[in-house]
């Protein structure tokens, strides 16, 4: 396949994403890659890709690009309208798309990013062996613009197998499963039961870094900051301000701020999916 | 003693009191990693060990990171870099005026060997992308961060804050005091690794003329 991908318009906020630069961390690189990465993957098995073969993640829909030659693509995470052609076509499913065809994503009604995949995968040149965007780190392929072009590669493994792979719809509120982190003593006593007992609501900041919430205040012992340590995807970080941060792929490598729980590996790609408003309950 | 924190279902934060245990035990445990072992990253007095829970646990793993004394495992010395600075950072001045000292007391207290007569060592990596941190900075050269960060800190930019000093490797933010620069590519994707200076190096600045 030799055809490209031209961006017409990236809606609010699109980036080319893959599984990311694992292994890295030491370097000051963390691993970034698809916020959420069940949906990359599902794309890719859905094509007959390798699952880290990298796509096309976009934000709360909006995204137009057209097709210069004939080629298989299909859309998973949050459930856009899709018209390829000026025809409607369905999320979870591989998609024929011809020749010049226009594909456009409509707003979700729920969830948050949705993975464009194509056959053979979005070639762009790698950097530190990843076609990631890391919006923090400012490493990887800049953001989709209007008049941007992706070449498609040929990185295939097999055939496409698989005509369709329902998703249960994302929930309105999310129940995320967490375990202790490393600075739960950094709290008074009884935070775990607060953590755990209200809701959390999702404010509008929110980007891949991660998801600010506003809720219950976990109130620390004492004030003080901590040198600086690793940060993992999943970690609730709770600044002086008492806003706590779930971190998502592009979380800093290190933080000063006491992490008090985590929240496990299954839970990571929901909460990637979370959106302002919505409630997220917390249990362990 | 070594304390082992869980930290989520799949990583373990060792918690240490200095900067040269946190290099020696990562790198005793990069020659012989525990069992499930899938990534550690060292910082300023931890380092956090993500694993695999198929194939340990959190107790199986802190049993065996225990079995290590921090006070055996000698810290091995990475190699040595030689990294040439102008000091004629934007805050040299501020940083004389400070710690009440002359900005040639300054640049000899950073220049050369540390104040205990070693080279500096890069403990991590943090911050951004080859950002390392340095430990052995002066005690008298010990400032706060600057109250408000700039907004573009030029690559080579050699810089102080706190226990640490540092070069930044890559244009970006930054709030540390700006003393001096230097020309050496600190950081080059194509280059592996990427960074110049990684934990474990040892730095020696020098400095060189206007």
């Amino acid at each position: 396949m030799s055809g490209k991908i031209e961006v017409l318009t990236p809606g609010p906020f699109a980036t080319i994403q893959d599984l990311g630069r694992p292994g890295l961390a030491n370097l000051g690189v963390g691993r970034s890659g698809a916020a959420d990465r069940s949906s990359l993957r599902l794309g890719n098995r859905l094509l007959g890709n390798p699952e880290d073969t990298a796509a096309i993640e976009a934000t709360l829909g909006g995204l137009v690009v057209r097709f210069s030659e004939p080629a298989l693509v299909a859309l998973t995470g949050a459930a856009c309208g899709i018209q390829v052609g000026g025809r409607a076509a369905g999320m979870y499913a591989p998609i024929q798309v011809r020749a010049g065809d226009q594909l456009r994503l409509s707003p979700p009604a729920t969830g948050l990013r949705t993975y464009l995949a194509v056959r053979g995968g979005v070639d762009v040149a790698p950097v530190l062996h990843s076609r990631a965007t890391d919006t923090l780190a400012q490493l990887g392929p800049p953001a989709l613009s209007a008049g941007m072009t992706l070449p498609v590669g040929d990185r295939v493994a097999g055939y496409p197998v698989v005509d369709l792979a329902p998703q249960a719809p994302f929930p309105d509120e999310l129940t995320l499963r967490v375990t202790a982190g490393p600075r739960l003593d950094w709290f008074i006593p009884g935070t775990w039961d607060v953590l755990t007992s209200g809701a959390h609501e999702v404010t509008a900041n929110v980007d891949r870094v991660g998801v600010r919430l506003a809720g219950p205040v976990l109130r620390r012992r004492a004030e003080g900051e901590l040198p600086p340590e690793a940060c993992v995807p999943g970690a609730l970080q709770v600044p002086p301000s008492g806003m706590t941060i779930l971190f998502l792929a592009d979380h800093p490598v290190t933080g000063g701020y006491p992490v008090i729980a985590v929240v496990d590996d299954a839970g990571i790609d929901l909460a990637a999916q979370a959106r302002p408003g919505q409630r997220i309950r917390f249990t362990s | 003693v070594i304390r082992v924190l869980p930290y989520g279902d799949r990583a373990a934060l060792v918690d240490l009191d200095r900067p040269e245990q946190v290099l020696g035990l990562h790198a005793a445990l990069d020659d012989e990693p525990p069992s499930g072992t899938v990534e550690m990253v060292p910082a300023a007095r931890t380092l956090l060990i993500q694993f695999d829970p198929g194939r340990t646990s959190f107790e199986r793993l802190s049993a065996e990171i225990t079995r290590h004394s921090v006070a055996d495992d000698v810290q091995r010395l990475g190699p040595e870099v030689e990294v040439p600075v102008r000091y004629d950072g934007a805050d040299l001045g501020e940083v004389a005026r400070e710690t009440g000292l002359t900005e040639v007391e300054v640049i000899r207290r950073h220049a050369g060997t540390t104040y205990a007569g070693t080279t500096y060592t890069v403990a991590f990596c943090g911050f951004a992308p080859g950002f390392g941190y340095l430990t052995g900075l002066d005690p008298a050269l010990q400032l706060p961060r600057r109250a408000t960060p700039r907004t573009r800190v030029p690559p080579g930019a050699v810089a102080i804050a706190g226990e640490y000093t540092a070069v930044y490797p890559r244009e970006s933010p930054g709030g540390w005091r700006l003393i001096g620069s230097t020309g050496l590519t600190m950081w080059d994707v194509h280059r592996h690794p990427p960074n110049l200076l990684v934990p474990g190096t040892r730095v020696r600045f020098v400095e060189r003329a206007g």
